[in-house]
């Protein structure tokens, strides 16, 4: 089996010609000497034309890493640390000419929210004669075929007709879509999609993420889907990044992450997605039990734990460090759960309480390195014996599965 | 668009009737002969005939109601009783004054309040916006009358750039005998500006397409000046147009103050000298002016805000 603790870089799908690489992303609220932290050493890789997912429920920082690639954090928020690279420049250190620069030409972004994303008091061809001025240098009058032109690529009818709209007089998906000819005007090399499709309806959904993948192959754009919808990103992405509480928990290749869940918080976001399989007879799924760390709660050890199924003792000292999957295939990603494989030994009773059936974890052929890092080998030996000494006591009595089992949605 | 500029052009005209209909009952339904106030109470009986005569009023009242509309369309609103004139001409020469005074102290409001406004949101709570805060407090705290003698202390007497009152017109002449009056009643009204338009300002920088329209690459300027401003204006077009009335009574102030021959000293004088009939005219131009200034703020919203054309039909 896999190495559990081996000292290998937490990212492991690091690619040395990424167009972007985040890496120890930190965003703080609140004081400076007791900050409310959102987002913790995020790190993220997007390969050229790559389409990535980043998934997690609400409030799992999703939103927030996705705007710290633009800086696009506003007061009180701030990141504290780590580095956004693109294609060799760092974000978070340019000049606010070059960040400027950068936005316009190398990056775009559409919003969950397509109404609230246009200004209700420009016409859809002011929005676009605007940035096409500004950052194509185009004349009045390039700038309108050209808006007009764009608005035909992104599959609105009667294109001229809508040049004069207001963005009120547009549905959703249209609007959607003048969204995307706007943030792809400049012809970016990443485009930042923060829950595109999430308001809108099933159909209109499926032709965003089309028309997505579409302008992907046809301008050779790197897209990040962020979404809560693992139907939505199963459809479209190459590669998912799973985040809670502020931390990327999962990495990798979607279809190895689909089949072969390394993180028991991927399993239970998996379980409780509708199975696209037997779409057409739905199976009733169960939603994450309990809910989702507040910021002000700060977890020992792994932020998953109190909510965990295969919580064990000794999960509240885990790092949150991501750890590959595989040793020897690099590329299909990396978990931050070191009990692997969690799932051995069947969920956690909540009611009894008991702890996992440990016989069939399997013994690590090495122990972990002199980090607090619990060796699947560890946890089986302490169940084996039944060592009460290492069972939460009730300050730490975070590890215990919430009694509630009501759906977090 | 059109249909919106038809309903509201017809909502106006009703207003209008309803504000001539007020005035001229009010006038003549109230207790009181104003013949006889107007004569000092001391008219012989013949005397106050003769004039009532003279007057129309010894004709049925809705007979008087039918001239006094007709009067009205055709800019004829009778004589006044103590100055033996049309009161059309009186007020004329009067009005010029005044309503300059309120388009340049509304001019002076914007030039300052926009972009000290502007400025503030930048840096919301900062070092500017709170001294922006503390001198506006400080202006507005200013009784216009105090604020207008020191402004001619300063700026007249003093520095001698500005004569102390008068009025004289002609483009040059109203820039010298308006300037300090108009500052007076713009700074107060700055105030307004500022704090409505920056309140309005943070709450629409917070905003997606704000958001959205920075991840464009769009400068601050641009984004603040343009995107922003255009939504945030709307709120301060509002509390202005609600504040005509103010202005008109700051108006009577500055006039005293400065010694304007405007229409608001006009008031002053008639009220003094029982003057009715020139009384009615000045209530029923202001009411007028404020009904026709609130349409042209509709108006002004909705070529600028296209929600508003649906949501106010
Ligand atoms: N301006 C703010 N002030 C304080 N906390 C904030 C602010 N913005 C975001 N947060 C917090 O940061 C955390 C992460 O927010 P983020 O918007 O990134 O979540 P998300 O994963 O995008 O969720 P959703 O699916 O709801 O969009 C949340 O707990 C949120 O409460
Ligand atoms: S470390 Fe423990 S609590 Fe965290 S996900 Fe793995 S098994 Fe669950
Ligand atoms: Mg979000």
């Amino acid at each position: 089996m896999t190495a559990v603790a081996q000292d290998l870089p937490g990212v492991a799908d690091a690619t040395t010609d990424a167009l972007l690489s985040v890496d120890g992303l930190r965003v703080e609220f609140g004081p400076a000497d007791a900050p409310l932290v959102a987002v913790k050493d995020v790190g993220l890789t997007i390969a050229p034309g790559e389409i990535v997912g980043l998934i997690g429920e609400s409030g799992s920082g999703k939103s927030l890493t996705c705007r710290s690639i633009m800086r696009l954090i506003g007061a009180p928020g701030r990141v504290t640390a780590g580095t956004v690279d693109f294609e060799g420049r760092d974000v978070l250190a340019m000049s606010s000419k070059e960040l400027r620069d950068f936005r316009a030409h190398d990056v775009g972004m559409i919003y969950q929210d397509p109404f609230s994303s246009l200004n209700p008091v420009m016409r859809i061809g002011d929005h676009l004669r605007e940035t096409l001025r500004a950052n194509r240098g185009m004349s009045k009058a390039e700038a309108r075929a050209e808006g007009i032109a764009l608005l035909e690529r992104v599959g609105i009818p009667d294109p001229e007709r809508r040049y004069l709209s207001y963005p009120h007089e547009l549905s959703g998906g249209m609007r959607q879509r003048v969204m995307i000819a706007l943030a792809t005007a400049s012809r970016p090399r990443l485009l930042l999609a923060d829950e595109p499709t999430t308001a809108l309806d099933v159909t209109t959904q499926a032709q965003i993420l089309d028309l997505l993948t579409d302008m992907r192959r046809e301008l050779g754009m790197a897209v990040l889907v962020v979404s809560h919808d693992f139907g939505v990103i199963a459809q479209v992405c190459d590669r998912v990044c799973v985040m809670y509480g502020g931390h990327v928990v999962e990495t990798g290749p979607v279809e190895r992450i689909y089949a072969d869940p390394q993180h028991p918080y991927t399993k239970a976001l998996l379980d409780s997605v509708p199975d696209m399989e037997s779409a057409g007879n739905p199976v009733r799924r169960e939603g994450i039990p309990g809910y989702p760390p507040e910021l002000t709660d700060v977890l020992p050890g792994c932020v998953f734990a109190p909510r965990c199924a295969h919580a064990r003792p000794g999960c509240t000292s885990v790092p949150m460090v991501l750890q590959p999957v595989d040793a020897a295939a690099p590329d299909a990603g990396s978990t931050a759960c070191p009990v692997r494989p969690f799932s051995v030994g069947g969920p956690f009773d909540p009611v009894a309480g008991s702890p996992p059936d440990p016989v069939a974890v399997p013994v690590s052929p090495q122990p972990a390195a002199a980090t607090a890092a619990m060796t699947a080998a560890e946890t089986a030996a302490r169940a084996q014996t039944g060592d009460p000494g290492d069972l939460p006591a009730p300050g730490e009595a975070r590890i215990t599965q919430p009694t509630d089992q009501e759906s977090t949605r | 668009m059109t249909l919106y500029v038809l309903r509201r052009l017809a909502l106006s005209v009703g207003v209008l009737f309803g504000l001539a209909v007020v005035t001229f009952f009010m006038i003549h339904l109230v207790p009181g002969d104003p013949v006889q106030l107007a004569l000092g109470g001391r008219g012989t009986p013949e005397a106050v005939a003769e004039v009532r005569g003279q007057l129309g009023l010894d004709r049925p009242l809705l007979t008087q109601f039918g001239d006094f509309l007709g009067g009205v369309v055709t800019g004829d609103l009778g004589l006044s009783v103590a100055q033996n004139a049309p009161v059309t001409e009186i007020i004329g020469q009067r009005l010029a004054p005044s309503a300059i005074l309120i388009v340049y102290g509304l001019f002076v409001a914007l030039v300052i309040g926009v972009p000290l406004a502007i400025i503030a949101a930048l840096r919301p709570n900062g070092v500017v916006d709170n001294g922006i805060r503390l001198v506006t407090t400080f202006a507005f705290a200013m009784p216009a009358f105090w604020l207008g003698l020191m402004l001619a202390l300063i700026f007249g007497l003093s520095l001698k750039w500005f004569p102390v009152s008068g009025y004289e017109s002609g483009i040059g002449g109203i820039l010298r005998t308006l300037t300090l009056p108009a500052v007076t009643l713009g700074l107060s009204l700055a105030v307004v500006v500022v704090r409505t338009l920056r309140s309005s300002l943070l709450e629409v920088l917070q905003t997606e397409y704000i958001d959205a329209a920075r991840s464009r690459g769009l400068g601050e300027w641009r984004v603040v000046g343009r995107h922003a401003l255009r939504n945030a204006v709307m709120a301060t077009i509002t509390v202005l147009s609600v504040d005509i009335g103010f202005l008109i009574g700051g108006t009577v102030v500055v006039e005293s103050v400065f010694q304007i021959p405007g229409a608001g000293s006009l008031l002053v004088e008639s009220v003094r000298a029982r003057d009715y009939e020139l009384v009615q005219a000045i209530a029923l131009i202001a009411g007028a002016a404020v009904v026709l200034l609130s349409l042209a703020t509709d108006l002004l919203q909705a070529t600028i805000d296209p929600r508003v054309r649906l949501a106010k039909r």
